[in-house]
């Protein structure tokens, strides 16, 4: 299975501090107490999973309809193109995630800005950056409250 | 005085400069240094203090959804994901997505607006799983225990990811201004 190779402290380090790490001087002295190892051994660990890119980072998760403007936008983009578009995409600056998937509306990606008008702003530029249809889908309401994801070791 | 300091942080509205410079900077990831708060406060002029001070101010008030290590799915074995995507009725948009996000098989669950006959879809939950078949059985599973197997649905499975980062919401400097 996937995480054979983790020791449990590595488990429970990749799963119990997702949600909420200690915000201390020395967060990282403190998740090592509650492991029973040292801090050393703490930031080793951290600095492997970020070079295997198992983490991708220590940090927040925003909720960004906290602190800016931000929607979900798809395109529907023929198949030999997708990737020239996928990078002219990716270059915007507003863009944070940008995936392919499979359907008719292949390219999907989340625009942020400070404001909406910024925003509308941002989803025009990429229209006639890419030349095609951006189809706007902003959150109405949000159902999911986050706590991380359990990955169920064993 | 570090009280005063958070109390008016918790209890104002929206977040300020400092704290858009700040976020944009964690977003990058917290330094692996003994004292990653302080490394931060220097890039940004302010005290390790005011730096935990205002994390936890925006955590406590809901700015930040969580904080500490991002794992990413598709490295630990979790290779496919899907965003599967709903026509529900309007008048049982919000239950279901209510029983979706409770499921623990979804990690996030969102109305969003129906767009003409080409998208009638108006609820979306994303579906992590160690392949498709785990992420195609998951599906059936909620669609089941919800009552919601008739309701028309899509499920796209994840192929490239082009870009991954945390969102950006400073102003870019030479950026265009929207009119108005």
């Amino acid at each position: 299975m996937v995480a054979q190779h983790y020791s449990p402290v590595e488990q429970q380090l990749l799963n119990d501090f997702q949600h909420d790490m200690p915000l201390t001087a020395t967060p990282y002295a403190d998740m090592a107490k509650r492991l029973g190892v040292s801090e050393a051994e703490v930031l080793a660990m951290l600095q492997s999973f970020r070079d295997e890119g198992v983490i991708s980072r220590i940090g927040p998760v925003l909720a960004t309809h906290r602190v800016g403007a931000s929607t979900l936008v798809a395109m529907a983009v023929p198949e030999v193109e997708l990737e020239s578009i996928a990078d002219i995409v990716t270059a915007h600056p507003a863009v944070n995630h940008n995936y392919e998937r499979e359907h008719r509306f292949n390219l999907w990606f989340v625009a942020t800005a400070p404001n909406e008008s910024r925003l509308a702003a941002c989803i025009t530029e990429l229209e006639q950056a890419t030349g095609y249809r951006a189809m706007v889908l902003p959150m109405l309401e949000n159902y999911h409250i986050d706590l991380g994801f359990d990955l169920q070791w064993k | 005085m570090e009280m005063t300091l958070k109390q008016k942080l918790v209890n104002r509205e929206g977040v300020d400069a400092i704290d858009r410079d700040l976020l944009a900077i964690i977003q990058e990831g917290l330094p692996l240094v003994s004292h990653p708060f302080a490394e931060i406060g220097r890039q940004l002029s302010l005290s390790e203090e005011e730096v935990i001070v205002r994390i936890t101010a925006l955590r406590e008030q809901g700015v930040i959804k969580r904080m500490g290590v991002v794992v990413r799915h598709r490295q630990l074995g979790y290779r496919a994901n899907a965003m599967v995507v709903w026509n529900v009725p309007d008048h049982r948009v919000d239950e279901l997505g209510k029983r979706f996000a409770d499921s623990h098989l979804v990690t996030l669950c969102y109305q969003r607006p129906r767009r003409g006959p080409e998208w009638p879809y108006n609820l979306f939950c994303m579906i992590h799983g160690k392949d498709r078949t785990a992420v195609m059985d998951i599906v059936e599973r909620l669609a089941e225990s919800t009552h919601a197997e008739l309701l028309p649905r899509q499920v796209l499975f994840s192929k490239r990811c082009f870009k991954q980062r945390g969102a950006n919401y400073r102003e870019q400097p030479g950026a265009h201004h929207g009119q108005s």
